[in-house]
C-alpha cells in the first residue's frame, strides 16, 4: 500500500546543508497498523509531511498504492498533534467534519451519513452542534480523528497526535485507534515518541535513528490481537518488546553508533 | 497561492536551518522598485495620452514643479503653520488626554459611569465641528486647533484608559501593601504599564493631528499646507497641486518614522510587544 | 440580585449621559449667545429642518447613498487587495513604500486631485470617500492574511482544500477579525470623508447643508446638522456592532474560553 524508498531531505540554506532525513526505507502493508518511534529530533515530522505530500523530499520516492505521492494524494488523511488548530474555529463540529467531504463531490445525504458516522465511531456522537473550543482537548482530537475517518481514507496518518493530551485521555483515544482500526480495516502509519504507545499499538515498530536518520530496526509486535492497557501492559511480552525499543532508542541517540537499515528482527 | 511550507519544528538536534528572513537589502531594492515603477507610470500614462495631461501631469513636471515651490518663502510659512497646528494640538489634547484617561482608569467605577458617555462622543465625526469653529474663530489658527485637540483626545484617551486598565492587579496589590500612595503607585506601576499605549496612542494621534490640519486648512482657508493646496488648484497651477499633495504624504511618512523611532525607544526595555488596541 | 445588577447597569449606562444632556438643557434654556443656542431649540429645529422639511430626501439621503458606495468599494477593493497582499512576501516587499506613501496623504488632500480627475459629482465623492477608508481594510486584510495558522493551512493542503475553496474557507474566515476591525475603523473614516466632500465642492448633501446653515448665520439649524451627524455616527457605530457580532460570533467564544483556559 505505501512504499517509501531511499527517502532523503536535506536543507540548503547560508552556506550550511542540513541532512534530516538521510535514507528511508519501508513499507507498510494494506491494514496494517504500523508505528514509527524515533529519538527527539530526528524528523519524524518532516518524515510524515513529506509522506502526506507536505513536502517534498530531495531524494527518493514515496508512493501509495503505486503511485508516486508528489503533493497530497486523495487518498491520505492526516492528523496533527496540534488539534487546536487543525480544527477550523469558525465552524461546527459536523461542519468540520463535513468540510473535505464537500470537496470530493458525494451526494448531501451519502456526506450526513459519514458525518453520523464517524461522530458516533468516535464516541461524539451528541457534539454535531458545539464548536471545537467548546470541547475538552481530547475531544477535539476526536473530532480531527473523526474528520480523517469520514473521508475514507486508504492511508491514515497520525503525527504525534496525543502527545498534547492528559495520560488519562490518552489512553482512551488509544484504544480508540484501534477500534477504529479493526472496524475499519484502515492503514494506519502512527508517529509517535512514545516508546510504551508504540508497542501497545502497533503490529510492527520502526524505529528511527538520530538525525540524519535512517530506519534502524523493524521490530514485529507479536502481542495478541485484543488488547487493553491493563493486561497488556502489563504483560511480559510487552515489557520485553517496550526494552528493546527503548535500548534501541537509547543507542539511536548516540550518535557514533552505527545505525542498520532496516532488517526485520524479531 | 503560494502556501509556505513549514520547517519542521526544531526539537533538539532538528535541521537548525529555517527560512532566514530576507536580507534587508533586498527588501529595500523590492520597495525602491515599486516606487520607480510608480514614478514611470506617472510619467508615461499622461504622456500617451492615456489621461489629459492638463488634469494629470508626468511625473517630471510635478518634480519641477515641487523643486520651484521650495524656493517660494510662502510655501515655507505655510508648513510652518500646519506644523505648528499639529505641534500644539497634539501636545493639548495628549496631556488633556493621559490626565484625564488616568483619572478614569485609576477611579473605580468612573470607567463604568463614563464609558457610554465616551462611546456616544468617540464616533461624532469631529469634522462636524468644522462650521462651529468657522463661527467660533474664523480662519484663525484657533479652528484648526479646536478640530486637532478634540479629535486627537479621544484617540489617546482610549489608549490611556486601556493602559491603565492592563495594569497587573497583583503589582497594583503589592505597590498598596508596601504603602505607596496614589501618586507613588502611578508612577511606578501604572504609567509603566500604560506606557505602550500611550506611545501607541501617541503615533495614531499625531497621524489624526497631521489629517485634520491639512483638512481644516483646506476647507477653511486657515493658513497652512491646506489652503495652499486650495489655492493651486483653484488657480489652474495643476502641477503645482500635485507637489503639494506630494508634500504631505512625504511628512505624514515623515511623521509616521519619527514616531516609530520614538515608541521604539521610549520602550526598548519593555518586554512585550504591545498592538494597537483594537478599538 | 439579579434584579438588582441589570437596574445597577443601566443606571450606570444612562447616568452621566442624563445628567450632561440635563445640564445642557438647563444651562441653555435662558442662552442669548447666538454661537450657543438653547437646546430645546436644537431639537425643535432638528425636527423642522432634518425630519419634516425636504432636507431628508434632498441632503441625507444622497449623503447616505454616496457613503455606502464609497465604503462598499473601499471594503471590496481593501480586501481584495489585502488578500493578493498578504499571500506573496514579495509583492508586500514590492508595493510597501508605495502603499505608505498614499496612505499618508490625507483623504481630503486628494478631494482637488480628484476634482482635477473627474470634475466635482457623484463620482469624485464616492472615490473621496473609498480612498481614505480603504487603508484600514487594506492593512488589516493583509495582517489577518499573513497570520493564517501553518496547521489549518497544512490541513487544508492534505485534505485538497485549494484554490476559491480555501480562500473562503480558511483565509478569508481566519483572518475575518481582522478585517472586521478594519472595517469597523474604515466606517468612522467613511463618514468624515462623506461630510468633507460635501463641505467643499457641493450642492447637496448633509455636510453642504451644515455649511450653508453656518454661511448663512443660521446657528440653531447648523447646531441640529451637528447633532444629526452625531446621531448618525452613533447608529452607524451600532449596526455595525450588530453586524460585528453576527459575523464574528465564534471568534468571541473563542476568545472567551481562551482566556478562561
Amino acid at each position: 500500500m505505501l512504499d517509501v524508498h531511499g527517502l532523503n531531505k536535506t536543507y540548503e540554506g547560508h552556506g550550511r546543508t542540513v541532512e534530516a532525513l538521510r535514507d528511508l526505507t519501508f513499507t507498510v502493508g494494506e491494514g496494517e497498523l504500523v508505528c514509527l518511534v524515533g529519538p527527539s529530533g530526528c524528523g519524524k515530522t518532516t518524515l510524515l509531511k513529506c509522506i502526506a505530500g507536505l513536502m517534498s523530499p530531495t531524494r527518493g520516492e514515496v508512493s501509495l498504492s503505486g503511485r508516486t505521492v508528489d503533493g497530497p494524494p486523495p487518498g491520505m488523511a492526516v492528523v496533527f498533534q496540534e488539534y487546536g488548530r487543525s480544527l477550523f474555529p469558525w465552524m461546527r463540529v459536523r461542519d468540520n467534519v463535513d468540510l473535505p467531504l464537500r470537496h470530493k463531490k458525494l451526494a448531501k445525504a451519502e456526506r450526513r451519513r459519514l458525518v453520523d458516522e464517524s461522530l458516533e465511531a468516535v464516541g461524539l456522537a451528541d457534539a454535531h452542534d458545539a464548536y471545537p473550543w467548546q470541547l475538552s482537548g481530547g475531544m477535539q482530537q476526536r473530532v480531527a480523528i473523526a474528520r480523517a475517518v469520514a473521508s475514507q481514507p486508504q492511508v491514515l496518518l497520525m503525527d504525534e497526535p496525543f502527545a498534547a493530551v492528559d495520560a488519562q485521555t490518552r489512553a482512551d483515544l488509544e484504544d480508540l485507534v484501534r477500534d477504529l482500526w479493526h472496524r475499519l480495516g484502515v492503514t494506519i502509519l502512527f508517529v509517535t515518541h512514545d516508546i510504551d504507545e508504540a508497542v501497545y499499538l502497533g503490529e510492527r515498530v520502526l524505529m528511527l535513528s538520530s538525525s540524519p536518520t535512517v530506519v534502524r530496526e523493524d521490530l514485529a509486535i507479536d502481542l495478541p490481537d485484543a488488547r487493553d492497557q491493563l493486561s497488556t501492559r502489563s504483560s511480559p511480552r510487552f515489557a520485553e518488546l517496550r526494552a528493546r525499543v527503548y535500548s534501541q532508542i537509547q543507542h539511536a541517540k548516540n550518535p557514533t553508533g552505527a545505525p542498520a537499515a532496516g532488517a526485520p528482527v524479531h | 497561492m503560494s502556501a509556505t511550507v513549514a520547517e519542521p519544528r526544531a526539537g533538539g538536534v532538528a535541521p537548525p536551518v529555517r527560512r532566514r528572513r530576507a536580507p534587508a537589502a533586498r527588501s529595500v531594492a523590492l520597495g525602491a522598485a515599486g516606487l520607480l515603477g510608480f514614478a514611470l507610470l506617472l510619467e508615461v500614462v499622461p504622456r500617451v495620452g492615456l489621461v489629459d495631461r492638463a488634469s494629470l501631469p508626468p511625473t517630471s513636471e510635478i518634480l519641477r514643479a515641487l523643486v520651484d515651490e521650495l524656493g517660494v518663502p510662502a510655501f515655507w510659512t505655510a508648513l510652518g503653520e500646519t506644523m505648528r497646528a499639529w505641534a500644539l494640538g497634539l501636545a493639548i489634547a495628549s496631556v488633556a488626554a493621559v490626565l484625564v484617561g488616568l483619572v478614569l482608569g485609576s477611579v473605580a467605577g468612573l470607567r463604568a459611569a463614563t464609558a457610554s458617555t465616551v462611546e456616544f462622543l468617540r464616533p461624532i465625526p469631529s469634522v462636524a465641528l468644522i462650521p462651529l469653529a468657522v463661527l467660533l474663530y474664523g480662519t484663525d489658527i484657533r479652528s484648526t486647533l479646536l478640530l486637532v485637540v478634540y479629535a486627537c483626545f479621544w484617540q489617546v484617551l482610549v489608549q490611556v484608559v486601556s493602559g491603565v486598565a492592563d495594569v497587573d492587579p497583583v503589582a497594583a496589590d503589592t505597590a498598596r501593601s508596601y504603602g505607596l500612595g496614589p501618586l507613588a503607585r502611578i508612577r511606578y506601576v501604572v504609567w509603566p504599564t500604560a506606557l505602550p499605549y500611550v506611545m501607541t496612542g501617541l503615533r495614531l494621534a499625531a497621524a489624526v493631528a497631521l489629517v485634520l490640519a491639512i483638512t481644516v486648512e483646506l476647507i477653511t482657508g486657515a493658513p497652512g499646507l491646506g489652503s495652499e493646496i486650495a489655492l493651486a488648484q483653484s488657480g489652474g497651477a495643476v502641477a503645482l497641486t500635485y507637489a503639494l499633495v506630494l508634500v504631505t504624504g512625504l511628512i505624514g511618512v515623515v511623521v509616521n518614522l519619527a514616531f516609530r523611532a520614538v515608541e521604539r525607544r521610549a520602550l526598548s526595555w519593555h518586554p512585550s510587544v504591545r498592538g494597537e488596541v483594537v478599538t | 440580585m439579579r434584579a438588582g445588577d441589570a437596574l445597577r447597569r443601566t443606571l450606570l449606562v444612562v447616568a452621566l449621559p442624563a445628567v450632561l444632556l440635563t445640564a445642557w438643557w438647563v444651562l441653555s434654556a435662558s442662552s442669548t449667545n447666538i454661537y450657543a443656542p438653547p437646546l430645546s431649540q436644537i431639537v425643535e429645529q432638528f425636527r423642522l429642518v432634518w425630519l419634516e422639511g425636504g432636507r431628508f430626501t434632498a441632503d441625507v439621503l444622497p449623503s447616505l447613498g454616496r457613503l455606502a458606495a464609497g465604503y462598499a468599494l473601499a471594503v471590496a477593493l481593501g480586501v481584495g487587495l489585502g488578500v493578493a497582499l498578504g499571500s506573496s512576501r514579495t509583492a508586500r516587499q514590492v508595493f510597501e513604500p508605495l502603499l505608505e506613501l498614499f496612505r499618508a496623504v490625507p483623504a481630503p488632500v486628494l478631494i482637488p486631485v480628484l476634482i482635477l480627475l473627474t470634475g466635482i459629482g457623484t463620482t469624485q465623492k464616492v472615490l473621496v470617500i473609498a480612498s481614505g477608508c480603504i487603508w484600514p481594510v487594506l492593512l488589516n486584510t493583509v495582517e489577518g492574511v499573513r497570520a493564517t495558522d501553518g496547521v489549518l493551512s497544512d490541513t487544508c493542503r492534505s485534505y485538497g482544500i485549494t484554490g476559491s475553496a480555501r480562500l473562503r474557507h480558511l483565509v478569508l474566515r481566519s483572518a475575518s477579525p481582522q478585517i472586521v476591525t478594519g472595517m469597523r475603523q474604515a466606517l468612522s473614516i467613511a463618514v468624515i470623508l462623506m461630510v468633507i466632500s460635501e463641505m467643499f465642492a457641493s450642492d447637496n448633501g448633509i455636510g453642504y447643508a451644515v455649511l450653508d446653515f453656518q454661511r448663512s448665520f443660521a446657528i440653531p439649524e447648523m447646531w441640529s446638522g451637528i447633532l444629526l451627524l452625531g446621531v448618525l455616527g452613533v447608529l452607524l457605530s451600532l449596526l455595525f456592532r450588530v453586524f460585528e457580532g453576527r459575523v464574528l460570533g465564534w471568534y468571541a467564544g473563542l476568545r472567551r474560553a481562551q482566556r478562561d483556559g
